[in-house]
C-alpha cells in the first residue's frame, strides 16, 4: 500500500511539475498597445544570460536594456520592448534561439551576439531573415569576410587592439622583458599572440592558461612568470581569470604591471583580486572614456543596477541607441534599418559610429584607450593609444 | 615542452604543487571513505566542499570583511581563521548529512541498484550547485586577505610561505588524527566492520545507518577543512569550484586507490605536484590532461590504484 | 470499499500480465507492426503539434524554436541510444561518452570545412564513413586498455578519456579550440525550386533526418540485444567470472559494447555538425556525458524505450523552461533549470530506482533486491 502511495505522489509530482511550468508560460506578445509613432516594436538582445560566460552577457544586456528604457521613458509609455534570448554563449544552443528570434516578426534589430563562436553559429540565420546585427563585442576578423549583410560590429577587430596595447607596451612602459599568456579563447589567443608577434623579443616568456571557470590555480603560470624576470604581463583574456591570476600574481611577491584587453575591463577584475592587489592594471580598450562624450551613463547605469558598468556595457548602450534612432527616423521594418545602419553616423558614449560595408567599424574614427586600475577598483582613463 | 624551464623552477614547482595537493587530499578523503564503506561514487561531494567555501566567507563577510580590507591582527586572524573553520566545517559536515538523507537513505532502504545512487548523486549535485549559481548570479566571491603570503624560508628560487606550509601541515594533522580515529576508536572500529562486510557487521551488532551516517560527516569535515584552504590558497570561489576540483580530488582518490586513506593522502599531493610539473613542461593548458593521463597509466599497472583499496583493512 | 478492492485487484492482474508490455507482446504481428508505424507517424508529426488546440502550445518550447528543440532531442535521444548499449546492455559504466560525440563531430569537420588543416572540404555525405570509422577505432582504444578495469575505475577512466579529448581540442592547434571550424556543410538535397532542403532557418529537415537515424538505430540495437552477443552482454553484466567460465568471450563482447557505443555516439557528432554550420571546443563538456547517463538510468538503463525516453527528456526539460517567467522572482526559469533538473532526477530515482520504462529484467532483479533488504 504504502508503495503504491508513493508511486501516486510521484506522478503527480511530475504532472504538477509540467502543469505548473505550462500555466505561467510568458506569452510574448503584450506588447501591442502601439501608442501612435513608431512604437510596438521590439529590439533583441541575443547572447549569453546563463551559463558560464553569463557574467559578460548580462553586462552588455544590461547596458542594452537601459538604453531602452530611457527611450520608453522619455516617451512616456512602453514604446519599444525589449526581448531577451539567451543563447548562453554557446554555439550548440545558438541557432535553436535564433530560429525562435527570427520568427518575431516585430523585431526590429538585434544587439549581439557578444562571442565569435556563437556568431559565426547564429548569424547564417540572422542573415537569411535579414534583421540586422549589432554586436557589442564580437572581435573575431573573419566575421566581417563571410559576406553577411546584416552584419555589423560597434567594436574594433582584433587586428586593432593588439598593436595598440604592443604598441602602448613598447613606447610608453618601455619594457623589455614581457611575458605573454591567453586564455586559448578565440579573442585571447588571437590578441595574445598579435602583441607576441609586435613585441618580438621583448618577449621572455609565454604560456596558456584554460578558460574562465576551468582552471583556479594559476601556480604554475604565476611561477614561470616570476621566473622570466618579466616586468610587463599582457594576458589575452577575459576578467575573472585575470583577477585571479594577479591575486596569486601578488601573492607570489610578483611587482611588476598586469596588462590585458577590453575582456579584462571590469570591475570584477578588481573584486577578484581585491582592489590593493587590481591597482595599476592596465587595460587597452578600443573605445573612448564614457566621460569624454559627457553624459550621465555611468551614473545612470549604477542607479538602475546597482552595479557598475563593465565590459562592452557601453558599447551595448550605443548599439542599442543606434537602433533606436533609426526606429525615430521611420526604420521600422527589418530591411529598412538595415540599410539605415549603412547610412549611420552617430556619436555615441564610447565611440564615433560609421559602418564599413562588411560591417566593420570605419577605420578612420576608430581610438584605442588605455585604462587603469586605481586604488578604489575603478578603470580610470589613461591615454589615446597612437599606433604608429 | 620547456626542460629548462622545469629545472629551474622545479622547487617552487614543487611546494605550490604540494599545497594545492593538500587541499585536493583532504577533498579525496570524503570520496574514499564513502566509497570504503557503500562502494559508491558520491558524486555530490563536490558540492559539500563547495558549500564550505562559501560559509566561511559568509561568516568572515558578517564582520565586515572582504577582499579590500587590510591584514587583520595576528589574534584576530587566528580567531577569524578558527571561526571560518567551525563555519565550514559545519556547514559542509550537515551538507555531506544533508546528501545521505535525502539522496541515499531512501534508495538504501529499498536496495536499489548503485546506478540509481550515482543519478541521485549527480542530481543533488546539480541542484546545489546550480542554486549557489543562480544565487550568486554565477559571479565569484573573492576572500578577504586574512593570511598576507610571506616567505618562511628560502632554498635557491623555492620561496616557501607562511600559508603553504599552514595548508600542508594541517592536512598532514588531519589526516594523522582521522586515520587513528577509524584505527584506534570504537566508532573507528564499526566503520571498518561495514567496509569489510556490512551483512557480518550488522550482525555483530553494528548499526549500519549510524556508521554511514557518520562517514558522509567525516568526509564533510574533511571538506570544509579543505574549503577553507582552499579560499586562502586561490583567493575566489564560484558556483562551479566543486565541481572542478572535485573531478581532480576523485582522480586523486582513485589513484592512490580508493576506499583507503592513506592512499588519498599519496594521490592527492602526487596529483597536485605533476599537475605542476606538467603545466612547467607542457603549458598551463595541459595541467587537466596530464593528471588523466597519469590515472590511466597508473591503472593499467595497477588496476585498484597505487596503494589498492583497504579502508577495511586499514590497519599498517 | 468493494469497487476499490476489485480496481485493486484488477489493477494487479493487469499488472500480474505484463502491464502495457505484455498486452503488447500479445498482440499479433500485425496489430504490433501497425501501433509501430502510428507511434512513427505521430513523431514525424511532432514539429506541428503547436497546432493542435489546448494540448498543442502547452507541449512546444517557447524560448526555443520547436523544431530545434526537436532536432537537440534528435541527438540526445541517439547518444542515450548508444550509451545504453554501454551502460545498460553491457554494464560497463562510461562517464565520458561525450567523447565519441566529439570524435564523430570533429571527423566530419575535419574533412569538410575549409579551416581544416586537411584541405579536403569534402561533402557532409561523404565524411560520414570515414566520421563513424575513426570513432569505433576510438572506441575500442579507449576499450582496450580499460578491459582490466572493473565498475567505478573503469567510470573515472572514461570520464578521464573525455577530458583529455576536451582539453586536446582546446588546446591543439589542429583542432582549433575556440576559434573552431566554420562553413560546415549541411546534408544534401533541393526543393524544386532550388531552395536547399536542409538550410539555416528551417531546423524541421534535420529533426526528421535524425528521427530516420534514430528508427534505423532502434531496429538495429533492438536486433542486437536479442541476438547471440545480447546475451553474452547479459552474462557479463549480471556476473562477469561466471560469464567467463561458461565460455563467453568477454574480451570480445565487451569491446563490441564499446565500439558500438562509440559508433552510435559518432552518428549523433555527425548529425551534430550537419546542423551546426559552425563547431567548437565549448561544446564537449563533461557535464554533457554526465547528462546523457543521467538520462539513460532515468529513463531506464537496459531498455531501448526508457533510454530515449530519459534521452528525450534531458534535453526537453530544460528547453521547455526556456523563456517561462518565474511566479515569484519574475526571473527567467531557465537560469533554474538545472536546479530544476537536479530535483526531479533525484525524486524520479527515489520513487522509481529502476527508471520510468524499465528493463523488465532489471525491474524483476529490483523486486529481488528489495525483498533482501534487511529491515531497518
Amino acid at each position: 500500500m504504502r508503495q503504491v502511495f508513493a508511486r501516486a505522489i510521484s506522478g503527480l509530482a511530475v504532472i504538477g511539475l509540467v502543469a505548473g511550468a505550462a500555466a505561467c508560460n510568458s506569452s510574448s506578445d503584450t506588447g501591442d498597445s502601439a501608442s501612435g509613432g513608431n512604437c510596438g516594436y521590439k529590439l533583441a538582445y541575443f547572447g549569453a544570460l546563463t551559463g558560464s560566460s553569463a557574467n559578460l552577457g548580462v553586462n552588455i544586456e544590461q547596458g542594452f536594456e537601459l538604453a531602452i528604457n530611457q527611450y520608453n521613458e522619455k516617451k512616456g509609455s512602453d514604446c519599444i520592448t525589449v526581448a531577451k534570448f539567451d543563447s548562453q554563449g554557446a554555439p550548440e544552443v545558438a541557432p535553436g534561439v535564433a530560429r525562435q528570434l527570427v520568427a518575431d516578426k516585430k523585431i526590429l534589430g538585434i544587439v549581439g551576439p557578444p562571442f565569435s563562436g556563437e556568431s559565426e553559429a547564429a548569424d547564417p540565420i540572422f542573415e537569411e531573415a535579414g534583421i540586422p546585427t549589432i554586436s557589442p563585442s564580437a572581435t573575431r576578423t573573419s566575421l566581417a569576410s563571410n559576406g553577411w549583410k546584416t552584419f555589423h560590429r560597434a567594436v574594433a577587430n582584433d587586428d586593432s587592439q593588439g598593436p595598440a596595447a604592443a604598441a602602448y607596451i613598447k613606447d610608453t612602459l618601455k619594457a623589455t622583458k614581457v611575458f605573454v599568456a591567453d586564455d586559448q579563447s578565440a579573442y585571447g589567443a588571437g590578441l595574445a599572440d598579435i602583441v607576441k608577434q609586435k613585441l618580438g623579443t621583448a618577449v621572455v616568456g609565454t604560456d596558456k592558461t584554460e578558460a574562465d571557470g576551468k582552471q583556479t590555480d594559476f601556480s604554475a603560470v604565476v611561477q614561470k612568470v616570476v621566473s622570466s624576470g618579466a616586468n610587463v604581463f599582457f594576458y589575452g583574456g577575459y576578467y575573472q581569470n585575470a583577477g585571479l591570476i594577479r591575486k596569486q600574481l601578488t601573492a607570489a611577491n610578483w611587482k611588476g604591471t598586469l596588462l590585458g584587453g577590453d575582456g579584462m575591463k571590469d570591475a570584477g577584475l578588481a573584486k577578484a583580486a581585491g582592489n590593493a592587489a587590481a591597482v595599476g592594471t592596465i587595460v587597452t580598450c578600443p573605445c573612448s572614456p564614457p566621460e569624454k562624450a559627457g553624459g550621465t551613463f555611468v551614473a545612470d547605469y549604477k542607479a538602475k543596477w546597482g552595479v557598475d558598468a563593465g565590459t562592452y556595457s557601453d558599447v551595448a548602450y550605443d548599439a542599442a541607441n543606434i537602433f533606436l534612432q533609426g526606429i525615430d527616423a521611420g526604420n521600422t521594418t527589418a530591411e529598412k534599418m538595415n540599410t539605415y545602419l549603412s547610412t549611420v553616423n552617430y556619436q555615441g558614449i564610447a565611440n564615433t559610429y560609421k559602418f564599413t560595408e562588411t560591417g566593420e567599424l570605419d577605420p578612420s574614427l576608430l581610438k584605442v584607450w588605455t585604462f587603469k586600475f586605481d586604488a578604489t577598483g575603478n578603470q580610470v582613463a589613461d591615454q589615446e593609444v597612437k599606433v604608429s | 615542452m620547456d626542460f629548462s624551464g622545469l629545472i629551474q623552477d622545479f622547487g617552487p614547482l614543487t611546494i605550490t604543487g604540494l599545497a594545492q595537493g593538500a587541499i585536493i587530499a583532504l577533498f579525496a578523503l570524503g570520496y574514499t571513505l564513502v566509497y570504503g564503506v557503500l562502494r559508491l561514487i558520491n558524486f555530490a561531494h563536490s558540492e559539500v566542499f563547495l558549500l564550505g567555501s562559501y560559509a566561511c566567507l559568509v561568516v568572515w563577510g558578517f564582520f565586515g570583511l572582504d577582499q579590500n580590507s587590510a591584514t587583520p591582527s595576528v589574534i584576530a586572524v587566528i580567531g577569524f581563521l578558527l571561526l571560518g573553520l567551525v563555519a565550514a566545517i559545519v556547514v559542509s559536515g550537515l551538507t555531506a548529512l544533508g546528501v545521505e538523507l535525502v539522496a541515499y537513505r531512501p534508495l538504501r532502504r529499498r536496495n536499489a541498484p548503485p546506478l540509481a545512487f550515482l543519478i541521485t548523486a549527480i542530481g543533488a549535485s546539480l541542484f546545489i550547485s546550480e542554486t549557489v549559481g543562480v544565487i550568486t548570479q554565477r559571479n565569484i566571491k573573492a576572500v578577504p586577505p586574512l593570511i598576507r603570503p610571506a616567505d618562511v624560508f628560502v632554498i635557491g628560487n623555492m620561496h616557501v610561505t607562511n600559508l603553504q606550509i599552514l595548508i600542508i601541515v594541517l592536512a598532514l594533522v588531519m589526516m594523522f588524527v582521522l586515520d587513528r580515529f577509524i584505527n584506534r576508536s570504537r566508532l573507528g572500529r564499526g566503520i571498518r566492520a561495514v567496509a569489510q562486510n556490512p551483512d557480518s557487521a550488522a550482525l555483530m551488532g553494528v548499526n549500519k545507518s549510524r556508521v554511514i551516517a557518520l562517514v558522509f560527516l567525516l568526509g564533510g569535515l574533511m571538506a570544509g577543512i579543505a574549503a577553507v584552504m582552499y579560499d586562502l590558497k586561490i583567493g575566489v570561489t564560484r558556483f562551479d569550484a566543486g565541481f572542478l576540483l572535485g573531478i581532480e580530488a576523485f582522480t586523486a582518490a582513485v589513484l592512490g586507490g580508493i576506499g583507503n586513506l592513506r592512499g588519498a593522502l599519496l594521490g592527492g599531493l602526487l596529483l597536485g605536484v605533476l599537475q605542476n610539473y606538467a603545466a612547467g613542461l607542457f603549458g598551463t593548458q595541459w595541467l587537466h590532461a596530464a593528471s588523466f593521463v597519469l590515472l590511466v597509466l597508473i591503472l593499467l599497472v595497477r588496476p585498484t590504484g597505487l596503494l589498492g583499496e583497504s579502508l577495511g583493512r586499514a590497519r599498517a | 470499499m468493494s469497487e476499490s478492492v476489485a480496481a485493486t485487484s484488477a489493477k494487479k492482474s493487469w499488472r500480474g500480465n505484463g502491464g502495457v508490455r505484455g498486452w503488447y507482446g500479445r498482440q499479433s504481428l500485425v496489430v504490433r507492426v501497425v501501433l509501430g508505424i502510428v507511434f512513427a507517424v505521430l513523431a514525424v508529426l511532432l514539429p506541428y503539434v503547436g497546432d493542435v488546440p489546448v494540448i498543442g502550445p502547452q507541449i512546444i518550447t517557447v524560448g526555443i524554436d520547436w523544431p530545434s528543440a526537436l532536432f537537440n532531442m534528435s541527438y540526445y535521444v541517439l547518444l542515450a541510444l548508444g550509451l545504453n548499449v554501454v551502460v545498460g546492455f553491457a554494464g560497463l559504466l562510461d562517464l565520458g561518452y561525450v567523447g565519441f560525440f566529439a570524435v564523430g563531430a570533429y571527423t566530419v569537420a575535419l574533412f569538410t570545412s575549409p579551416d581544416s588543416v586537411l584541405h579536403t572540404e569534402w561533402k557532409w555525405v561523404a565524411a560520414i564513413p570515414v566520421a563513424l570509422a575513426v570513432t569505433m577505432v576510438s572506441g575500442l582504444i579507449l576499450g582496450w586498455p580499460t578491459l582490466r578495469l572493473r565498475g567505478d575505475y573503469l567510470a573515472i577512466v572514461t570520464l578521464g578519456f573525455a577530458e583529455i579529448i576536451r582539453i586536446f581540442a582546446t588546446s591543439s592547434e589542429t583542432l582549433r579550440g575556440d576559434r573552431g571550424f566554420s562553413d560546415l556543410p549541411h546534408p544534401p538535397g533541393d526543393y524544386s525550386d532550388g531552395k536547399a532542403i536542409f538550410g539555416v532557418a528551417d531546423a524541421t529537415p534535420y529533426y526528421w533526418l535524425g528521427l530516420a537515424v534514430i528508427i534505423v538505430v532502434i531496429f538495429a540495437v533492438r536486433n542486437l540485444d536479442r541476438s547471440r552477443v545480447g546475451r553474452s552482454w547479459l552474462a557479463i553484466r549480471e556476473d562477469e567470472e561466471a560469464a567467463e567460465i561458461m565460455g563467453v568471450r568477454t574480451i570480445k563482447y565487451k569491446l563490441w559494447a564499446f565500439a558500438i557505443g562509440a559508433f552510435i555516439g559518432g552518428l549523433g557528432g555527425v548529425m551534430f555538425a550537419g546542423q551546426q554550420g559552425f563547431m567548437n571546443s565549448q561544446t564537449f563538456q563533461l557535464q554533457f556525458s554526465i547528462l546523457v547517463l543521467a538520462g539513460v538510468v532515468m529513463g531506464g538503463s537496459g531498455n531501448i524505450f526508457g533510454a530515449i525516453l530519459g534521452g528525450a527528456l534531458i534535453s526537453y526539460i530544460p528547453d521547455r523552461l526556456r523563456g517561462i517567467e518565474d511566479p515569484i522572482w519574475h526571473t527567467d526559469l531557465f537560469g533554474f533549470r538545472f536546479a530544476i533538473f537536479g530535483a526531479v532526477i533525484i525524486a524520479i530515482m527515489i520513487f522509481r530506482p529502476q527508471g520510468l520504462i524499465p528493463s523488465r529484467r532489471r525491474a524483476m532483479e529490483l523486486k529481488d533486491r528489495e525483498k533482501e533488504v534487511a529491515p531497518q
